[in-house]
């Protein structure tokens, strides 16, 4: 339990990134099974340990500990797990048992014994080790690493590739012995149901301007480009399940589209919300996706469905190494088979040339607020990944907005020394609301010229945040704005970016807040 | 009980003086260097003879109009007061100040700690009626660890990444010099390499008494020769541009607020020591206790759950908003 606590803390505490991969990786090749196994469980949220719940946590620290005192103590403190791990009062000799034996003791007490079970491994523990007990326990990590993170610290500890460790992830269950002993080469790899599992998906790169000279667009299939999120919907004999881009399974968020669905395939597509297939705002798709589990007025309000444009198996048969053309072929084929209520398929965009489909793309966006276009190639197969050549996003030009930098905060890691961070508003009346918040996008020269004038612009300063005079126009590109409740200009920016810094630009030519309504579809 | 022989504000009538006043005074009694509890322009200064040291080293020979050194333990007897100081364990010269007059025996603990630390005079408990006592940490959830496993946690990660220099971010007075000496007894005798804002009090220290080794000014130096050296500095010049001379350097910070992690993190502490020169939970409630008072008023820090746990032991507490003292993460507080 040890290394495992150990782990942790230098996960939650290290800002670097290569670190903390390394971290894991030495982690997961030093720990003897079945403990990495189960580490890696709780890094990936597989873990559920049924019986400890925070309420039963508390109750176990009221019993030790005055109900008043502990109450300010988690005021000051702010994290429930943090609070028990700091205030516990008792501190016996010894060491807890390894990991795995941890998690054995958990999962066979009964709920009555709990308590007092805890409360020994509190006192045996050191602090550290009682801080991830209780993580463990609660499933709550919240110590800065991601599924992906710890899936890439496995593919860089076996040279295994992270696409196919994501491959066979949802068909393999903790200590996930099968899967060291492939990563190890002591065994092939493991051998699962694809229904059940998530299949790496097929990406897009950007077009260049120079491409269009190279491509034939008779080769060409277009679409448009949805703005929901990417699924994997698995439609299994067993039942159904849905995937995000990274293989989370989100079918719990999304049951009035994954219980609709009906027939036997693996399908690609875009998730979106509104009601008879008429697609609504991200926005709204995102309030959705806030939820880990749906409620019942969400989905009446905002019903979602899934814009199906692939498929990578068609019942059992695995049809990725046929082309987009057969593969279209076959999802048609299929729908028709297998009528649906919460999915259709995306239409094809007929198109004669890349001037036709250049006015296609801008009527979309300007009519309808479609995020451009994709195009793929006919002949190409499924390939999971970003294959250059296949699948092309051409998205609308972004919008650009001239805004005031307000407050500047250091960066994280190697730019904690620079202020790296930034928030930046419009014009409204006589004062500046911000509209949104963006990263340092310049060369390190203009960072530094940057990081200069904040320091010698600050007005105010509180923890790691500078306000600055408002005198400084950044270009600001995004992709598209909402309106938001949340932010005092009451509009938020999609992946805003900073194009470049307006040296020369007075503030008083900002843009006003009048301005974004044009943006807010 | 009597009325008390001083006033909330520290202010002692019997002798016409304050204790730590946070604006010039013609006459105050000074616990310890820290700024938040000395500051300059008082008329006349009474304070142990390594805080006047002190003081004249921060803030001029000229800092106050006159200076009286009280050595610790030593009863000066006033017309209608006795005055002395008695170790607080906090600082080197830090100092308890009881009051007896009136048959009534009043501590002002200022800031204090009771774990060994050979920079300071050893903590003593002094009897009293009335405690006036700090409350930095007065949470349960302080229990500050051994600090020689927090400097170990140090050494060890040292040697893990010899190719890194380890910044350690310690308040300039008394907490550095403390990290120095816990190095030191830890076994570490390469040189140790300081911010310039920590030269002057480390050199006071050591004409003082305290020897901390040999220590080298880190400016100056060649970034690769920083590499696998310990540097102690301000925690806001590890956070700034000053640490851009270090080879990929770990931020440390020795102080008793980093046993919360979510400060740590916020504070972008890679390693965190939680090194702390006051009280934690437990010693709090032991010098309560210890004191014998029956009147406690507590003072800067988490004073809510000091009076709650005074209260519930069947003590007369009380909590004191004594302006200016810093009990946050500042100077005094850490």
């Amino acid at each position: 339990m040890k290394r495992f606590a150990d782990l942790l803390e230098l996960l939650a505490l290290t800002p670097s990134r290569t670190r903390k991969i390394d971290a894991l990786a030495q982690y997961f090749t030093e720990v003897p099974d079945p403990d990495r196994g189960l580490a890696l469980a709780v890094l990936t949220g597989e873990m559920d340990i049924r019986n400890v719940k925070p309420a039963l946590l508390r109750e176990t620290v009221l019993r030790e500990v005055d109900e008043t005192l502990f109450a300010m103590s988690y005021d000051y403190v702010g994290d429930l797990g943090e609070t028990i791990a700091l205030i516990w009062p008792h501190h016996g000799e010894g060491e807890l048992p390894k990991l795995s034996e941890v998690v054995a003791i958990l999962n066979r007490t009964s709920k009555a014994e709990l308590p007092r079970v805890i409360g020994d491994m509190l006192t045996q523990a050191a602090i550290h080790e009682r801080w991830a007990l209780i993580k463990l326990a609660t499933g709550a990590l919240r110590v800065g690493v991601s599924a992906r993170l710890a899936k890439t610290a496995l593919a860089e500890m076996s040279g295994v590739e992270l696409q196919a460790i994501e491959e066979v992830w949802h068909g393999i269950k903790p200590p996930y012995l099968e899967l060291f002993e492939w990563l190890e080469g002591k065994a092939g790899r493991p051998d699962i149901d694809h229904t059940a599992r998530f299949h790496p998906l097929m990406l897009s790169t950007p077009i260049e301007d120079a491409d269009f000279g190279k491509l034939d667009p008779k080769d060409f299939s277009a679409e448009w480009k949805w703005d929901g999120i990417r699924v994997q919907l698995v439609l299994g004999r067993d039942g159904a399940s849905m995937f995000s881009r990274t293989g989370d399974d989100i079918a719990a968020s999304f049951p009035d589209v994954v219980e609709a669905a009906m027939g036997h395939a693996v399908l690609d597509g875009e998730l979106l919300v509104g009601a008879d297939f008429d697609a609504r705002s991200f926005n709204d798709l995102q309030q959705r996706l806030n939820r880990k589990v749906a409620q019942g007025k969400q989905m009446a309000e905002l019903p979602a469905f899934v814009r199906v444009y692939d498929m990578l198996f068609d019942g059992d048969a695995d049809i990725r190494t046929l082309s987009w053309q057969q593969r279209r072929a076959r999802l048609e084929a299929w729908f028709a088979r297998n009528p649906q209520t919460r999915m259709d398929v995306s239409e094809i965009l007929p198109f004669a040339d890349w001037e036709d489909l250049a006015r296609l793309r801008r009527m979309g966006a300007d009519e309808h607020g479609h995020e451009g276009v994709m195009l793929k190639l006919r002949t190409s197969p499924y390939v999971p990944g970003r294959p250059k050549g296949y699948w092309f996003k051409w998205k609308r030009d972004p919008n650009v907005v001239d805004a005031v930098l307000m407050y500047a905060q250091r960066g994280h890691g190697k730019r904690s020394s620079f202020y790296s961070d930034y928030t930046f508003g419009v014009w409204k009346g006589n004062e500046i609301v911000p509209i949104g918040k963006a990263y340092f996008g310049f060369t390190d020269e203009e960072l530094k010229q940057l990081d200069r004038w904040i320091r010698a612009h600050t007005v105010s300063a509180f923890g790691p945040v500078r306000e600055v005079k408002k005198e400084l126009v950044f270009e600001v590109a995004f992709d598209s704005a909402q309106k938001s409740a949340r932010h005092k200009s009451g509009v938020a920016l999609r992946f805003p970016r900073i194009n470049r810094i307006r040296w020369d630009k007075p503030a008083q030519e900002a843009a006003r807040i009048e301005d974004m309504d044009a943006f807010v579809g | 009980m009597n009325k008390p022989i001083l006033n909330r504000d520290l202010y002692v009538p019997s002798i016409d003086a304050w204790i730590d006043p946070n604006t010039p005074k013609p006459r105050a009694i000074i616990t310890h260097g820290h700024a938040d509890h000395a500051r300059s322009g008082h008329g006349a200064v009474l304070a142990t003879p390594e805080t006047v040291a002190i003081m004249k080293v921060r803030y001029g020979e000229d800092c106050a109009g006159t200076f009286q050194p009280l050595p610790l333990g030593e009863r000066l007897v006033m017309d209608n007061a006795v005055v002395s100081l008695h170790p607080a364990g906090h600082i080197l010269g830090s100092a308890q100040v009881l009051i007896e007059a009136e048959g009534q025996r009043a501590v002002v603990t200022g800031d204090y700690k009771r774990l060994p630390d050979r920079t300071s005079e050893a903590f003593e408990p002094v009897d009293c009626d009335i405690l006036v006592t700090e409350a930095t940490f007065g949470l349960p959830v302080f229990q500050h660890p051994k600090p020689q496993l927090e400097i170990a946690r140090l050494l060890k990660s040292v040697a893990d990444q010899p190719e890194r220099a380890h910044l350690v971010g310690s308040y300039a007075l008394g907490k550095a010099q403390r990290v120095i000496a816990l190095l030191r007894d830890a076994g570490w005798d390469k040189p140790i390499y300081l911010h310039g804002a920590m030269i002057r009090l480390c050199e006071l220290y050591q004409e003082l008494g305290v020897d901390l080794g040999e220590l080298i000014p880190a400016t100056g130096m060649p970034k690769a020769a920083m590499a696998g050296q310990i540097v102690i500095a301000p925690a806001s010049a590890i956070r700034d541009r000053w640490s851009r001379r270090f080879p990929d350097p770990v931020v440390c910070q020795a102080s008793g607020w980093m046993s919360i992690k979510q400060r740590a993190r916020q504070a972008l502490v890679e390693l965190p020591l939680v090194i702390s020169d006051h009280c934690d939970w437990g010693e709090l409630n032991t010098s309560i206790i210890d004191s014998g008072a029956s009147t406690v008023w507590v003072t800067h820090g988490r004073e809510d759950a000091l009076v709650y746990w005074c209260r519930q032991q069947g003590l007369d507490a009380e909590p004191l908003a004594l302006p200016g003292l810093d009990d946050d993460g500042g100077e005094g507080g850490e």
